[in-house]
């Protein structure tokens, strides 16, 4: 009886935290914003598209031939180790482009290639088994940039005195530079250190020194903030050492800014690193890359070559805009200037 | 308030000082001879770069190699751009004049649209115009601007052939001009080709710019656009449901007196701060636009250096960037503090 109780207490009090969460003010409002959902339901769909990129663009060639697959249909068939590869473990190949042909012209929308061919190379392959590169990306880079920003921001503002002092003028240093200007800067150098390798890794490097300071800067503002409240006094004079004042007391308050902040990044470092690609900074030729493919058709702008252009620029428009309309209303009710 | 000036204004060298040493520190990472290459000017220079790694202490310790760096670029000499054959320096600086041209171009859109949509959406705030505004604004929020150049100048220039193709000038134009300057009828006033056209009295070749301007001055703008009608429109609202403005309203002036005269002067305070931004926004933003219209800026020749692995000039624009930037903020920061006693910064 006596072990019972708080058992029940605990497990109810989980449930009512999720319920207080779902149920809350900034939830309802987000809920009721029809735009965002729909912006959410594309989100996601752009999601699956990168989860299933086997099934919808099926391995062929190489990547077919590193997956161990004799026949298409293995691809679909969850009883097959083949499917489950390559859902989860593709080897490298499967990330370049299916190149079809070696003609420079374009060929129009087809069964094979839906989105039709530029150079050879399948568009709609190019895209689909982009959007699992680029979310691919963004959730390390997003990841990396939250933990660090985390760390970092909640040591500055926590200890202040000289620390602080310290981390504050690195990050005015860092800004002093445009995050696109010094984008460029560290990845040329590293892409000079290693000419024609894979650029997977110092892209990633690049967005991570550009990007953990403005988490960083939140976190630590936050940190300012609740660092004084009585709680937080009150579980020091319980003898809760600074990384558990922390990271108990002090981080879980701005989960919600840090959240959205994240969201945002997953839609603009997408589109940033194809925009990179676009200026031929990113990734080589020949990998599924979305702004490789908007490139292709600079040489095709004639209205009988629309489709090289406009399937790949309506793909990335949609996908940013359904971001968008998502993380603009997730801002809405979640920042605390609004509520 | 002397002491705030001088302050702020120590700061700029201090931090040109240690981004400096961060950018130079990554360079560290590339072999001597990699370091060398951006001083090489040609072939025969090439051939002995083991000299010109001796001559410039490329294999020295990193403080000795920074301070012979600083040395040189205090002097001007920032290196020579491969990717142009010339100067780092003058490739910056023959580049710049069309960039500042783009921006100003392209900052004027930016206001007048952003100010007067704005101001109407805030107005007819849920109505009809509302409605389509604020779609129009999240639209060109979501256009990312490399898509939006290239879709623009196909289907402008490619599908309906009413824009010029890309560039500055067409080639008749170009050579009308090399020879107006070799008889020296052309003077260079600004450095900004459509203006000195202008100046000059040369109608067909300022024709030709601007109509070359259009494109790229929509790309680079339309985003901008859209956040500043945003501003305004919060802004406007903001100021229309003010106390003063309802005295204004209870005293009987005139709904266009009211609404132009009070609540919009005052509404556009954000707007006139955040414009020395936009301007810096713009002027270090213009990259992609300008590769995708070959429009001869600084930001393409960054691109093409990036492209070429030309460590030099990519050292160069980044460093220029910089100090642009962190002098023009301590400028705005400073004017503020001079025009608004209320703002300080400590």
């Amino acid at each position: 009886m006596t072990t019972a109780a708080p058992q029940d207490f605990t497990v109810l009090k989980k449930k009512s935290r999720f319920q207080e969460f779902w149920q809350g003010k900034p939830m309802r409002k987000l809920r009721r914003n029809k735009l965002a959902m729909a912006g959410l339901i594309i989100t996601l769909l752009f999601g699956l598209i990168a989860l299933f990129a086997p099934m919808i663009a099926p391995p062929k060639f190489n990547c077919a031939r590193d997956l161990g697959m004799t026949e298409e249909s293995q691809v679909y068939n969850p009883a097959s180790p083949v499917m489950w590869k390559a859902m989860f473990a593709p080897p490298l190949t499967c990330y370049q482009t299916q190149r079809i042909s070696f003609a420079q012209a374009p060929q129009p929308p087809s069964a094979e290639a839906p989105f039709g061919t530029v150079n050879g190379y399948n568009i709609f392959h190019g895209m689909v088994w982009g959007t699992r590169l680029v979310f691919k990306l963004a959730f390390i880079i997003t990841g990396i940039n939250v933990v660090l920003g985390i760390v970092i921001g909640a040591i500055s503002g926590f200890f202040g005195g000289w620390v602080d002092n310290l981390i504050q003028r690195f990050i005015d240093v860092i800004f002093a530079m445009p995050s696109l200007v010094l984008t460029i800067v560290i990845l040329t150098i590293l892409r000079a250190k290693n000419p024609g390798g894979d650029p997977t890794i110092p892209i990633i490097i690049a967005y991570v020194i550009t990007g953990w300071a403005s988490y960083s800067t939140y976190v630590r503002a936050d940190v300012l903030k609740t660092r004084r409240l009585e709680y937080v006094d009150a579980a020091r004079a319980l003898g809760g050492s600074d990384a558990r004042l922390i990271f108990k007391h002090v981080v879980p308050n701005s989960l919600a800014t840090l959240l959205t902040l994240a969201v945002m990044d997953l839609a603009t470092v997408p589109l940033g690193v194809a925009a990179l690609s676009f200026l031929g900074l990113g990734y080589p030729v020949g990998y599924t890359e979305w702004g490789q493919m908007i490139d292709f058709a600079r040489p095709w702008l004639k209205p009988e070559f629309w489709y090289v252009l406009m399937y790949p620029a309506a793909f990335i428009v949609l996908f940013s805009l359904a971001f968008n309309l998502f993380g603009d209303a997730l801002r809405d009710a979640f920042d605390p200037r609004t509520r | 308030m002397f002491n705030l000036i001088v302050k702020r204004l120590l700061q700029i060298p201090i931090i040109m000082l240690v981004l400096s040493m961060l950018v130079l520190g990554l360079t560290m990472l590339l072999t001597p001879a990699q370091r060398a290459a951006g001083y090489v000017k040609n072939e025969q220079q090439a051939v002995r770069i083991d000299e010109i790694i001796r001559e410039r202490g490329l294999d020295q310790p990193f403080f000795t190699q920074y301070g012979n760096w600083l040395q040189n670029t205090l002097q001007g000499d920032l290196g020579f751009s491969k990717s142009v054959g010339e100067p780092v320096l003058d490739a910056i600086l023959t580049r710049l004049p069309n960039t500042i041209e783009l921006t100003l171009f392209s900052f004027i859109p930016i206001i007048v649209l952003g100010v007067w949509l704005g101001t109407l959406s805030a107005l007819k705030k849920d109505g009809l115009v509302d409605q389509v505004i604020r779609v129009l604004v999240v639209l060109a929020f979501s256009l990312p601007t490399f898509v939006l150049g290239i879709v623009l100048l196909a289907v402008f220039y490619g599908y309906l052939g009413w824009a010029p193709g890309p560039g500055q000038i067409t080639v008749e134009n170009r050579l009308l001009l090399d020879q107006l300057i070799a008889s020296g009828e052309f003077q260079k006033y600004t450095g900004m080709l459509s203006l000195d056209a202008m100046l000059n009295g040369q109608w067909r070749i300022a024709r030709d710019v601007l109509a070359h301007l259009i494109l790229p001055v929509i790309t680079l703008s339309l985003v901008i656009t859209a956040t500043i009608v945003k501003l305004m429109r919060t802004s406007m609202l903001e100021s229309l449901t003010s106390d003063f403005v309802r005295t204004a309203r209870s005293k009987g002036l005139s709904e266009r007196m009211v609404n132009n005269k009070h609540a919009r002067r005052n509404a556009l305070i954000p707007i006139v701060n955040s414009g020395g931004f936009i301007l810096l926004g713009l002027l270090t933003g213009s990259m992609i636009t300008e590769s995708i219209y070959a429009y001869p800026g600084i930001g393409r020749w960054l691109l093409d250096s990036a492209r070429n692995l030309d460590i030099a000039s990519v050292l160069g624009y980044s460093l220029f960037v910089a100090l642009l930037v962190v002098s023009i903020r301590t400028l705005i920061d400073i004017g503020f503090t001079l025009v608004d006693p209320r703002v300080r910064y400590d």
